[in-house]
């Protein structure tokens, strides 16, 4: 079943328009990675899903209504979840709370905090600490957890891995099987391009606001891969991405 | 023990600003909301006492069972309907919209109750007072108003820490983008912080009813003992509130001590060379947060 359908979306800030055309199906239960180089609409990409930048032109479909016009703070309810660039905790709350607000407005489901904190057991111990106080990746699996109480069917998580080590992306990585296994529908926009084919079953690819290439992982060409991303002629992707 | 008693009286005196200041500060907290109008709605509330008190044959204490939810709506109705508008990065907005809305009201209580001087009448407790030593003594009336100022900076305080609704506010003082993806609805939230800084300033139009004579244009006076108090206490912050309010009144106190020699402005001299000199070197108020 389609969870969310996207046809002909333009989006911008201001005079700048960052998506031009951007059409996207997502099915539910998939894991769905937009990759992209810097400014290729990733992130206005998932803004736009989540209503925090206004649409254009074209439509939004989730579970089979037009979400276009419902106002951002409207569609946690409908169960679109974002965890955005930056993370983007509340420095006046604690970790506790910046936990407990992410179900503000959600829905029922089997997302709690008992639960939330079974898929990241470090941020356990650091429930009652300030959350500015917190490392990068701590607070980035604190944003997750934010979203995940709320019991999305679509999360949106935007550049998980920007900024973290490695070995800490690794861990984050690691509980995207349970938000699948939780229900929800995964679309990520990710910098990292082995990252994201490794975890995903589909991927599209944005080059300058518009789609350059889909398809699942396992049936895409490095190459072609390389040069939807760089925006070059397939088959010269691969002698420059080496 | 001349010195004492200023500083006991300046203390009461200061329940009384920080009970001007809180709605203010609320505002300011939740929405960095500039409220220019913030005093005449003080006045506005007294007024308003005035007219259920009369109608209603209520003492004034009692009266604010009917004075507060009044105003509570009013400032619920006021956000949603005006100041929403005028919401943005650019502060002028809210400033040319508040101060307008404060000339509008001195008009509106002109016309409608004339230019007399008022008073909110509350009976021999006016005059009535605890006597600590035999220079010291403490009123009733300002005893009740700085208590009333405690009680509801504790209430403040207990909601915003303890409430989900608390939790809202502190979310969308901090960010309201990112609250909004949390299903917070900002600008109704606006709505309730105004309406609980109109309540809160009634409260404290009340008690300056009760405590002094005041007429229709006695606001911009009021606004700015409140802005002090919440200059020198912080912006957004509750115990701010109360101490800058104590610490405007206890320098109050104290410059009244030199009435005989510098004449009857001694007092709020002495409380704006207090503000200014915390203004000077701390910015962000003795209890501010570092970010207002």
């Amino acid at each position: 079943m389609t969870l969310l359908e996207v046809r002909g979306l333009d989006a911008g800030y201001g005079d700048f328009q960052a998506l031009f055309a951007i059409d996207v199906d997502v099915a539910e239960g998939e894991t769905l990675a937009v990759i992209g180089a810097n400014g290729a609409g990733k992130t206005t990409f998932l803004r736009a899903l989540a209503g925090q930048v206004p649409i254009r032109a074209g439509s939004v479909v989730f579970d089979g209504t037009d979400i276009g016009a419902v106002k951002a703070h409207r569609r946690v309810g409908l169960g679109i979840a974002l965890v955005p660039e930056g993370r983007m905790l509340f420095g006046s709350l604690s970790v506790r709370e910046n936990l407990i607000i992410g179900a503000h407005a959600g829905r029922e489901g089997r997302w709690n905090l008992d639960t939330v904190l079974d898929v990241f057991p470090l941020i356990r111990p650091l429930l009652n600490r300030p959350s500015h106080v917190l490392s990068g990746g701590e607070q980035q699996a604190v944003a997750i957890g934010r979203a995940l109480m709320s019991n999305p069917r679509l999360i949106l998580l935007d550049e998980v891995s920007l900024g973290l080590a490695p070995v800490v992306v690794k861990s984050l990585y690691e509980a995207l099987p349970a938000l699948s296994e939780g229900g929800a529908t995964v679309l990520l926009v990710e910098q990292d391009i082995g990252q994201a084919l490794a975890v995903a079953s589909r991927v599209v690819c944005l080059l300058e606001g518009r789609v350059s290439l889909e398809g699942r992982p396992t049936e895409l060409a490095r190459s072609d891969i390389t040069a939807a991303y760089f925006g070059m002629p397939a088959g010269t992707g691969s002698e420059a991405a080496g | 023990m001349e010195w004492l008693n200023a500083v006991v009286q300046g203390i009461m005196l200061g329940g009384l600003f920080a009970l001007f200041a809180t709605g203010l500060s609320i505002a300011f907290g939740v929405m960095r909301f500039v409220n220019l109008a913030h005093g005449d709605l003080a006045i506005l509330g007294a007024f308003v006492a005035v007219s259920v008190t009369s109608g209603l044959s209520l003492n004034p204490f009692v009266s604010l069972v009917v004075v507060v939810p009044i105003m509570l709506a009013a400032g619920y109705a006021m956000q949603l309907g005006v100041f929403n508008f005028t919401i943005s990065a650019d502060p002028l907005p809210s400033i040319l919209v508040t101060f307008g809305l404060g000339v509008v009201i001195q008009n509106a209580l002109l016309e409608t109750y004339s230019a007399d001087s008022r008073g909110l009448d509350v009976g021999s407790i006016e005059v009535e007072s605890i006597t600590l030593t035999d220079a010291i003594a403490i009123g009733w009336i300002p005893l009740i108003t700085l208590a009333a100022a405690v009680a509801v900076l504790l209430g403040l305080q207990a909601m915003l820490s303890r409430t989900s609704l608390g939790r809202a506010f502190r979310a969308v003082s901090d960010d309201p983008a990112t609250a909004r993806l949390m299903g917070i609805n900002d600008r109704n939230l606006y709505a309730v912080a105004m309406g609980i800084a109109f309540a809160t300033v009634a409260i404290a139009g009340v008690f300056l009813g009760i405590r002094q004579s005041f007429g229709p244009t006695d606001g911009p006076a009021q606004l700015l003992y409140a802005f002090e108090a919440v200059v020198i206490g912080g912006l957004g912050s509750v115990w701010g509130t109360l101490v800058g309010g104590l610490l405007l009144g206890i320098a109050h106190g104290l410059g009244g001590q030199f009435e005989v020699s510098f004449g009857y402005g001694s007092g709020p001299l002495l409380g704006h060379l207090v503000f200014l000199a915390v203004l000077a070197t701390k910015p962000t108020g003795l209890l501010g947060r570092r970010d207002a």
